[in-house]
């Protein structure tokens, strides 16, 4: 099956692409949401400025679902969705529109993301605590097994693993214990729910019981991430193949070989597109997409690519075009899909796949130690923090090299970025407006006790100390009286509470010795003299994105110099931001962004700031286009540094020196030209 | 930045002055003050304490200084959440120091703690701030010991939160007028400590998780017990729960409350002010220092001597005097 991830600015722009998408050979839908949809806020929400429309489509009801649906047959069509902390409402909002279409829930077909675990590890969109979170993909995994039989109800990720830095093995081992947390939990919910009549259950039931989770287990599908090193890459999935297989057989008596199937998905890497000679990132796409279909005993079973400027900002529609026309000569003019599995019997492959099962048996075991994923969050995080480290260490220093990067850096102008947007998408400001507008206009023409009884409802289903009411049913049920997206997740949020994950940054060991840390050290001591206390840093992530791991690392690296780092995770509010850098009297504020809302979110933030009397620099990383780093100088800060700026040795370097010049801001505008003046 | 006009004694006065007048919002200035090492900050500092020191303050600062300790994982922080919370539905000011225990001597600190705490950041009358446990070994910083005596002159509550057992609660008891241990369900090893004298018997114990149920019950119990085996019979034991619905909170903000009542606050500040001094005459001098003094237990007798209302700076100086002399 061939997608492209897509979605953006409002439903009715969406479905336009979407229909667009399908007329070139598309032959599934993959849905974009935004983040305030991801994370369970309406587009009013003091949270949600900035962000709507910004990633992917707002979704705050079912009039939107209905509208990016529109003339799209829901009974014919296999849609993905990348939803997660929602994806119960999401899904309900799905079923509501198909039910509009005159569709039944047991004709839909596709998958909801709904992997809390590596949201809480990598991707920042979770909404709830773990427990409750874990209890809502269970009721969602009981649900669609028996009502909505085609659905793929979560798609266990490690792609985001890979891009949170994790080893092969790492990426192995944590999608295979994060898939024995939800299948446990999985198997807790059918169980439960086939011993009504309690002592009376008998053979029969255990019977049903146990071929309803070997149906579970046939529905569990894997999102994976493959990156350039394609041959072990390759050999990963061999691996996970072999392990899925193992524990169907013998920790879920799954007997059927069709269930036993390792299923996948693929979104190749992102994390190793990068912004500098973008163009090239065409080739690595390629290469990483041979990882996944090379040998057939491993293949993925659809496929998304990103596009070439990922790293830059927001694809086009043309750059989609690209990545989906990069599938079709892959699958229709060479000879890959002709063959048996090339890799049979070859003795480099084997010796791969299972040096790489030692690895992850063994890691597996330390999470199981810990009493499984969820308790091993923390764990995982501070390992994925250090991996990520390493990784970033031997870029900087050359060891792993990256083509254009740190080697090879010279280049003529490209034509290809030479458009007045600089070669990306820029969703129009407006569009906020609009769906703030659009939504106060659905509240105000609803039903609105109806809403309020649905909500009353679900709150109660939720505070069932029994869990026995599935989640699932009162969730539909609001979806079809009218409620909003930030209602739903607001009602559970009041139940279940608000929760805050590891940053890891805490776990994460201290830097090997290194002679420019040493020096970077000397620097700090001495700034630490001239200011009279410890550099004192400010990390914040404003904003809904969650991408937290470009943030974390300038927070390590930043205390592996010697400095006082003040880093309070994700999902902060412009004045979050200004009261925490008041009252830790932090020299400088460094904000990361990366969902592409910096030019409405920094500048607030920088308002904030010095409305609360705060001087400090401010400093920016994150997906920048260059031709906003005018507009952010312009409002105030002191310098802007996007991913071609990968030595964070060097961004310290710049932050002692902006601080050691005692309150002048420097002339330079990109980190690029702060390094030329150094 | 903060630093590019750097205060001189005046603005430590001024800061301080301010803070006599429970004006919260010369807190982040003070603590940017108390904090820096530059011969020039700590003559601002030293005008700001003064300021604030009992003889110009006519007493006591009026602020309770609460030391809140436990080892990590326990729930210190959804803890003071919960607290946070109920002081702030009483109207009462609250200013929290996070001593985070990470640093090390080499590297950085990282400080995540005021993430963990609710609060809304447009109130005014709160004030969170993380600092690292210093340069000094095995103590709070001097800094933080300076900040909650500044801080409670302009606060209602001062919080000093540190993290472990067996050490920290000894340091924080030199500082705060009330110190509660904060335990989570099985912890053991709290038990033992307390049992063996590693810990000293805290003001007001508090057990987490009381959500847990039979476990919480049992760890109240046994706690209780080895209390009283080892004769006290003032500390008092609460057990809290921070999730929804909280349980317990009140009956916290009652125990600490009642702590101060029944305690001589004039008393235990006197004695740690001295303490205090006599570290840091003896962090500063040395060994030799002391024996210039005749020894730890004349420079005590001295510091004993002395003005009650003496700040612990007056009484540093003091000794330095008296060892000057000799």
């Amino acid at each position: 099956m061939m997608r492209t991830y897509a979605g953006h600015s409002t439903a009715k722009a969406s479905n336009e692409l979407y229909r667009r998408n399908l007329a070139k050979g598309q032959t599934g839908l993959s849905v974009a949401f935004d983040l305030p949809t991801q994370t369970g806020y309406d587009p009013d929400d003091e949270l949600a400025r900035g962000e709507v429309g910004k990633v992917g489509v707002p979704i705050s009801h079912r009039g939107d679902m209905a509208a990016l649906m529109d003339g799209i047959p829901l009974d014919e069509m296999n849609t993905s969705m990348t939803i997660n902390a929602t994806a119960a409402w999401l899904l309900a909002l799905y079923v509501v529109a198909a039910e509009d279409q005159g569709v039944s829930q047991q004709a839909l077909q596709g998958t909801t993301q709904n992997d809390i675990i590596k949201e809480f590890l990598a991707r920042g969109t979770y909404a709830f605590p773990p427990a409750a979170s874990m209890r809502l993909i269970a009721d969602m995994i009981a649900y669609t097994v028996e009502h909505v039989p085609k659905w793929n109800p979560i798609n266990i990720c490690s792609y985001h693993l890979q891009e949170a830095g994790a080893t092969p093995v790492q990426e192995i081992a944590y999608a295979m214990s994060n898939a024995i947390a939800v299948l446990d939990a999985a198997r807790e919910r059918v169980q439960a729910a086939h011993s009504e009549g309690g002592a009376q259950s008998n053979g029969k039931q255990e019977a049903d019981a146990q071929e309803l989770m070997e149906q579970v287990f046939g529905r569990i599908s894997f999102f994976v991430n493959a990156g350039v090193r394609f041959v072990e890459e390759h050999a990963k999935l061999r691996a996970m193949s072999v392990l899925w297989e193992e524990l169907g057989r013998e920790r879920y008596g799954v007997r059927e070989p069709r269930r036993l199937r390792f299923r996948y998905g693929v979104q190749v890497n992102s994390l190793g597109l990068i912004e500098a000679q973008p163009e090239n990132n065409v080739q690595r796409i390629v290469l990483e997409a041979l990882a996944v279909t090379l040998g057939r005993d491993a293949r993925a079973r659809a496929i998304q690519l990103p596009a070439w400027n990922e790293a830059l900002g927001l694809p086009r529609p043309w750059d989609q075009q690209w990545s989906l026309r990069i599938q079709q000569v892959l699958a229709y003019e060479t000879d890959l899909l002709e063959y048996p599995d090339i890799f049979e019997g070859s003795i480099v492959m084997d010796g791969l796949v299972s040096e790489l099962l030692d690895g992850a048996r063994a890691e597996m075991a330390v999470v199981a130690e810990h009493g499984g994923a969820v308790e091993a969050v923390a764990y995982m995080k501070g390992a994925l923090v250090d991996s990520h480290r390493e990784r970033i260490r031997r870029i900087e220093s050359g060891e792993q090299v990256v083509v254009g990067q740190n080697r090879y850096s010279e280049s003529e102008d490209s034509p290809l970025t030479a458009d007045a947007e600089g070669g990306i998408l820029v969703v129009d400001p407006a569009v906020e407006a609009e769906q703030v507008a659009a939504l106060r206009q659905w509240r105000s023409q609803r039903d609105q006790a109806a809403v309020e009884q649905a909500l009353d409802e679900l709150a109660a289903a939720a505070a069932d100390e029994s869990a026995s009411q599935n989640l699932m049913v009162a969730t539909i049920a609001a979806a079809r009286a009218g409620a909003t997206t930030g209602e739903w997740a607001g009602t559970l949020r009041k139940v279940f509470g608000s929760y805050r994950a590891p940053t890891g940054v805490g776990e994460a060991a201290a830097a090997p010795a290194d002679a420019d840390l040493d020096e970077l050290r000397g620097q700090v001591a001495r700034l630490q003299e001239k200011l009279g206390r410890r550099p004192k840093i400010l990390v914040g992530k404003p904003g809904l994105d969650g991408h937290s791991n470009g943030a974390e690392q300038i927070a390590v690296r930043a205390r592996d110099a010697g400095m006082d780092v003040v880093y309070e995770g994700i999902r902060l509010t412009p004045a979050q931001i200004a009261a925490s850098a008041l009252q830790e009297g932090v020299h400088v504020i460094g904000l990361s962004i990366l969902s592409g809302s910096h030019r409405e979110l920094i500048p607030a933030v920088i308002d904030a700031l010095r409305q609360a009397g705060v001087q400090a620099p401010v400093i920016v990383g994150g997906i920048i286009p260059e031709q906003d780093v005018a507009a952010l100088r312009e409002a105030g800060v002191a310098a802007v540094y996007t991913p071609k700026d990968f030595d964070i040795t060097r961004i310290m370097q710049d932050i002692v020196e902006l601080l050691g010049t005692d309150g002048r801001v420097p002339v330079a505008g990109t980190g690029a030209s702060v390094n030329g003046s150094a | 930045m903060s630093e590019a006009s750097r205060p001189q004694a005046g603005v430590g006065a001024a800061l301080g002055a301010r803070l006599r007048d429970a004006d919260v919002s010369a807190a982040p200035a003070a603590l940017n003050l108390l904090e820096s090492t530059t011969a020039e900050d700590r003559q601002a500092a030293a005008a700001l304490l003064a300021q604030v020191a009992p003889a110009a303050l006519g007493g006591e600062a009026p602020g309770h200084v609460i030391g809140v300790t436990g080892p990590p994982g326990a729930g210190k922080s959804t803890l003071l959440s919960a607290l946070l919370r109920a002081w702030r539905a009483d109207g009462q000011s609250v200013a929290m120091l996070a001593v985070d225990p990470s640093s090390r001597r080499s590297g950085g600190a990282l400080l995540g703690d005021r993430a963990r705490i609710d609060f809304d950041p447009l109130d005014r009358d709160v004030f969170i701030r993380s600092t690292s446990a210093g340069e000094r070994l095995g103590g709070l910083a001097w800094a933080t010991r300076a900040a909650a005596h500044a801080l409670a002159a302009a606060f209602d509550v001062v919080v000093i939160e540190t993290v472990g057992v067996g050490q920290a609660e000894t340091e924080v008891a030199d500082v705060a007028d009330t110190v509660a241990v904060v335990v989570q369900p099985g912890s053991g090893d709290v038990l033992q400590f307390l049992k063996s004298g590693i810990m000293e018997i805290p003001d007001v114990l508090v057990i987490t998780k009381a959500d847990l149920g039979q476990i919480a019950t049992r760890t109240r119990r046994d706690v209780s017990a080895a209390l009283r085996s080892l004769g006290s019979s003032s500390t008092s034991v609460v057990a809290v729960s921070s999730l929804a619905p909280p349980q317990g909170i009140d009956a916290l903000v009652a125990a600490l409350r009642a702590h101060r009542a029944s305690s001589d606050v004039g008393e235990r500040r006197l004695r740690a002010r001295r303490a205090n001094a006599l570290a840091d005459y003896t962090h500063e001098h040395g060994e030799h220092g002391l024996r210039a003094l005749g020894g730890r237990h004349a420079a005590q007798q001295l510091l004993a001597a002395q003005d009650p209302q003496l700040d612990t700076a007056a009484l540093v100086t003091a000794l330095e005097r008296a060892a000057g002399g000799a």
